[in-house]
């Protein structure tokens, strides 16, 4: 405990706690969603097109990647759903072409262009989000600060309307909701979600703080809104703790916060099991 | 005025016609019953009435100052639903969303909607109820109370009766039949020709030849005869 006090004096302690917990609410939220309409490999093949954004982001030798590596994420997002809507190539098949291929062109344009001496560092650190969440800036913290409430506004604000596009697209269109305007909508946040998130857990892990905290409150609760206040203070004491574990035993950020997140659903699950028994 | 005119219509998939030239109307307060081979477009008809899918060509007018928007819609259920985690009263509210508009949340004249909705059709007792572990029949009222929260003018039924058991059938009948009583137009597509023959006031057929007209003009026509015939055959 005495430990953990004396590693809060530090800043960058601080401001990881602070970011790591907002980016869990705010995946965990639209993971409910993400994972009832089955969206959930967009999320994942969005993670890795961030990936490739980053890439390219360092070979340009951007000062704030995230500036490049959000519009980047956002405009393959729009894509990605109209793919899936219009069916030319099938929507799983255009997101594993967007993924795989994005990994591939990312790997790559760092290998050739990198002027780091630590290459295979640099790659471990963007796909598993090894330190990133300690080593950010105060204008970092701002901007995940910023987008994290902005998420959360507009989560509160459509929760009605998300709810009835994510149960019922069809009989939501039929009266009268825009509910491709609001697949757009949920698109679009799901790529500022990864964005902000791909400090905390790196790309590979995004998937997992998104879908864990959702599924492990399905298994308990029978409401909506039940799961979805379930997912979010799951996810925030999974992240908190996750980050707090690894601190103080020094393993990595991001697969300590989703080893816990993983540790929760079998929890959550056995629960379910028992009550149902 | 009819409440709904299909004038001229064809309809199917990616600009391929299922049915050409289509045109009935619907009166308020008609119990129309749409029949026809499987694959035939009765569900496509439905949701380009809806409006989810445009014409290839023709009209669909709305009368008696009912916008499109207004149409309560009971559709088949989807796999995404049998295992949605929601209450049975999140259910029914969300009928209510095309009158929020903008707002972004239910006020007490919605609740209030919802809950008479649930009371009419015997499920107020549900209401905190998980949607994934009710009965086939019971998931089929929720659904439909959720198309009366949206309106009690023209209600849209896409099979509601499908994979229910014989006294959840009767007692779903019995609930719609009670609905065109108190004045709701209906719009029923259906497998159950002796059903729609015993209860409904028009029939849409439709097919490689369709027929729409009163129930005693069906009985008396050409196609109405050899599709009864069909079914008889088929049975024996």
């Amino acid at each position: 405990m005495s430990l953990l006090l004396s590693y809060l004096q530090y800043p960058f302690v601080r401001y990881a706690l602070i970011v790591g917990t907002l980016i869990a609410l705010c995946s965990s939220l639209f993971g409910v969603t993400l994972v009832l309409k089955r969206f959930s490999f967009i999320g994942d093949g969005l993670s890795h097109v961030a990936f490739g954004a980053i890439a390219v982001a360092t070979v340009l030798h951007l000062n704030n990647q995230m500036l490049f590596v959000l519009p980047a994420t956002v405009l393959c997002a729009v894509l990605l759903l109209q793919a899936g809507q219009n069916a030319k190539i099938k929507g799983d098949a255009a997101i594993a072409m967007l993924s795989v291929g994005a990994l591939a062109i990312g790997y790559l344009l760092m290998n050739l262009f990198s002027t780091s001496s630590n290459l295979s560092g640099d790659v471990c650190s963007t796909l598993f989000g090894s330190t990133s969440i300690l080593t950010l800036t105060k204008t970092e913290v701002w901007l995940s600060i910023g987008l994290s409430l902005l998420v959360v506004a507009v989560f509160v604000l459509f929760y009605n309307k998300i709810f009835a596009v994510t149960f019922d697209e069809g009989f939501a269109r039929a009266t009268g909701l825009p509910a491709s305007l609001y697949n757009l909508l949920i698109a679009v946040i799901i790529a500022v979600i990864i964005v902000l998130a791909m400090n905390l857990v790196g790309s590979l892990l995004i998937s997992a703080l998104v879908i864990f905290p959702a599924l492990s409150a399905m298994r308990l609760f029978k409401s909506f809104r039940a799961v979805t206040i379930c997912s979010a203070v799951l996810s925030v004491v999974c992240a908190f703790s996750g980050i707090v574990i690894s601190i103080l035993a020094e393993t990595p950020v991001g697969s300590t916060v989703v080893a816990v997140d993983i540790a929760a659903f079998g929890i959550f699950c056995l629960a379910g099991k028992l009550k149902k028994a | 005025m009819a409440i709904l005119t299909c004038d001229n219509l064809s309809f199917g998939y990616e600009g391929r016609a299922l049915i050409r030239s289509l045109s009935f109307t619907v009166q308020a307060g008609d119990y129309l019953c749409i029949v026809g081979e499987n694959g035939s477009g009765k569900s496509t008809l439905m949701r380009t009435i809806l409006g989810l899918q445009a014409p290839i060509s023709g009209k669909v007018i709305f009368g008696e100052g009912l916008k499109q928007t207004e149409i309560g819609y009971l559709p088949q259920q989807t796999l995404v639903q049998r295992d949605f985690p929601a209450s049975v009263r999140e259910i029914v509210l969300s009928g209510c969303q095309g009158r929020l508009g903008l707002r972004p949340f239910y006020g007490a004249q919605e609740k209030q909607r919802a809950a008479e909705a649930m009371e009419k059709l015997g499920i107020a007792g549900l209401s905190g109820r998980c949607y994934r572990e009710l009965s086939g029949g019971q998931q089929q009222r929720v659904l439909l109370a959720r198309a009366l929260c949206a309106t009690e003018k023209l209600l849209l039924l896409d099979e509601p009766v499908a994979g229910l058991d014989p006294m959840a059938t009767e007692e779903m009948y019995r609930l719609i039949e009670q609905l065109n009583k108190e004045g709701t137009t209906l719009i029923m597509i259906s497998h159950d020709m002796h059903y729609a023959l015993g209860h409904a006031s028009h029939i849409l057929q439709i097919g490689s030849d369709w027929f729409f007209g009163s129930k005693a003009d069906y009985l008396r026509s050409a196609v109405g005869r050899n599709y009864l015939r069909g079914k008889r055959e088929a049975r024996t």
